[in-house]
């Protein structure tokens, strides 16, 4: 890059389109200045994806490793027909995903059309609002944890004092609270990140548009259904997908309020891979179900895309 | 009258709701930081301690090994940032300032990885770091998190300097100035505001980051802030006064660090959710 015979009178005339004029002579400076990044993340994302589907034909058990070895698609099989937490584990995803992307959009939407309006200390508002964005998994479990706690936790003494329960709840341990728990929990922390990405889009409308619709007689339900919702459909649909991925990998606070438990009610896949890869040990199982997983989100990508015919060139742009 | 009743529907009341919702995780755990053990768990709960005392902060920093898990933390997030900076700002210049064969095709690449499970890593990067002798060591987690994080920084960085305007650079060439000088002249000064706002998400990323960190470290020295926090929750007798100050220790960096950027993220999770 330093090298001075680069630095020629012809290039400081246009130090931008050295290629343009030259083809056959290739310039080496950009392969250069990308090749750091590309390596790293070829080695240390894709490489270590391309070997999830290696190890998911072995046996691969570093605490018994005579048994290692290939066997084919045997995880597989296992996984469809003997595995007693997998298919239990998808319908408890399906639910968790659901439950928290529908969620997250509605009172993310909510939340971004509240803060789109003008009022005074908006900037104070916007920012006590988002601040759980940038709070971990772990922190949010914890403070929940301390609120939810049976002993300790607060909230069965306010819902006492109200009157909604008449006993304390042990609300992450009883298995008909503890996945609603876990749902409110991740809550707090995914609506702003929803409200923030919608309120950029809110932004980003011509305020024309508002200005028209309100001459031709719209009120406020049919402005946000004919204008707003439209104009942020792009948005919505890449917000949505991006999150369910998301979501569906999610597993700090599953992981830290209940560890899946009780009963296995909490159980996500991602959990189950996760719980398997720390505690177990047979990493060709954990691999195959890691593979499983991937399989179901690319489908669910492809076909969500094509479903609501989200606009490529648009989001190009 | 109808137009007071119609903003206090619409706006005083889901505000002051939104506002309870957010603010009073944060003020419970506040709350039970400061609380001596026998006042944590007495009933009628107290919203105000009667007796705050700071003892259970003392107890989180140096008897139950916050003060290492911050050390570690700040350690791992700090390189972090820095090898996140110098990779992206270069491939970022490379983006938005030349054409190349296999530009699109590098593009595409670091769209794709926006699409990979971070869950699908787990086992093979503890696989790899095996191998390679690093687990426990925080070299595993920069690396790791770097390569998370360079495809979104860089696609950043690309937008920041394609808003310094080429025709600056050139008139710097035009004076005499080399490449290398006129980055650093010229467009560095210019590109500040957004490489602070790309340091700060990477920092916030690194802070929070959990079950990489967990799957890669297993000694208690070696512990992050979430790794610490989540293993302090596991065990049998949880001291609750220091959890909760544990938290307030790992909390306050993030959320300084988030108001600080916060003006920027609007605009910056905005535009790159739009492309």
């Amino acid at each position: 890059m330093s090298a001075p015979s680069n630095v020629n009178t012809a290039r400081r005339a246009h130090p931008f389109e050295v290629h343009e004029k030259k083809r056959k002579k290739i310039n080496w400076v950009p392969y250069l200045m990308i090749a750091p990044s590309v390596f790293i993340v070829v080695a240390f994302l894709f490489y270590p994806i391309g070997t999830v589907f290696y190890y998911s034909l072995f046996n691969y058990d570093l605490s018994a490793p005579y048994y290692n070895g290939f066997i084919g698609l045997e995880n597989f099989k296992e996984i469809f027909t003997a595995d007693k937490t997998f298919l239990p584990s998808l319908l408890i995803t399906l639910k968790w995903v659901v439950s928290q992307v529908g969620l997250q959009l509605v009172f993310g939407m909510a939340v971004a059309l509240l803060l789109n309006q003008t009022f005074k200390f908006r900037g104070v508002f916007r920012a006590a609002a988002f601040i759980p964005w940038a709070i971990s998994g772990v922190l949010a479990s914890v403070m929940w944890s301390l609120m939810y706690n049976e002993h300790m936790g607060v909230l069965n003494d306010l819902f006492m004092r109200i009157g909604i329960i008449s006993e304390s709840k042990a609300w992450l341990s009883d298995v008909s609270t503890a996945f609603g728990s876990i749902v409110v929990a991740e809550l707090w922390r995914g609506i702003p990140f929803f409200a923030i990405t919608l309120l950029a889009a809110l932004q980003s409308i011509p305020n024309e548009m508002y200005e028209a619709a309100k001459v031709d007689g719209a009120g406020r339900r049919k402005t946000f259904f004919f204008i707003t919702l439209p104009q942020l459909k792009n948005t919505i649909i890449l917000t949505v997908l991006l999150r369910t991925i998301w979501e569906f990998n999610n597993v700090d606070l599953i992981f830290n309020l209940t560890g899946g438990g009780p009963a296995e009610s909490t159980t996500t896949l991602t959990m189950y891979i996760a719980s398997q890869a720390v505690h177990g040990s047979n990493f060709g199982y954990g691999s195959a179900l890691t593979v499983v997983s991937f399989a179901i989100l690319l489908i669910f990508a492809v076909v969500f895309l094509k479903v609501t015919k989200y606009e490529k060139e648009e989001a190009e742009r | 009258m109808n137009k007071t009743m119609d903003r206090w529907l619409t706006l005083r009341l889901p505000l002051a709701v939104m506002l309870i919702f957010t603010m009073f995780p944060f003020y419970w755990t506040i709350n039970t930081a400061f609380k001596m053990d026998g006042d944590i768990v007495k009933r009628p709960v107290e919203y105000i301690p009667t007796a705050p005392t700071i003892d259970n902060f003392v107890i989180a920093w140096s008897n139950v090994g916050f003060a290492t898990y911050f050390k570690n933390s700040l350690i791992v997030g700090v390189s972090t940032v820095a090898l996140v900076l110098v990779l992206s700002i270069l491939s970022g210049y490379a983006l938005s300032r030349y054409k190349f064969k296999g530009k699109r095709a590098f593009m595409v690449m670091l769209l794709c990885t926006q699409f990979i499970p971070r869950a699908m890593l787990i086992i093979p990067l503890f696989i790899i770091f095996k191998n390679l002798g690093l687990i426990s060591s925080p070299l595993s987690l920069i690396i790791t998190y770097a390569a998370v994080e360079i495809p979104f920084t860089t696609v950043l960085m690309s937008g920041f300097i394609s808003n310094v305007p080429k025709e600056l650079e050139e008139a710097a060439m035009i004076d005499g100035c080399n490449r290398l000088q006129s980055l650093r002249h010229v467009v560095f000064p210019l590109l500040v505001p957004g490489i602070v706002a790309t340091g700060v998400f990477t920092l916030i990323y690194t802070w929070n980051e959990f079950l990489l960190a967990l799957m890669l470290t297993n000694q208690q020295s070696k512990f992050t802030l979430p790794v610490g926090l989540s293993y302090m929750m596991g065990e049998f007798n949880v001291n609750y006064g220091a959890l909760a100050a544990g938290s307030v220790i790992a909390l306050v960096p993030a959320v300084l660090l988030f108001v600080y950027a916060q003006k920027h993220l609007v605009s910056g999770l905005g535009g790159a959710v739009k492309g």
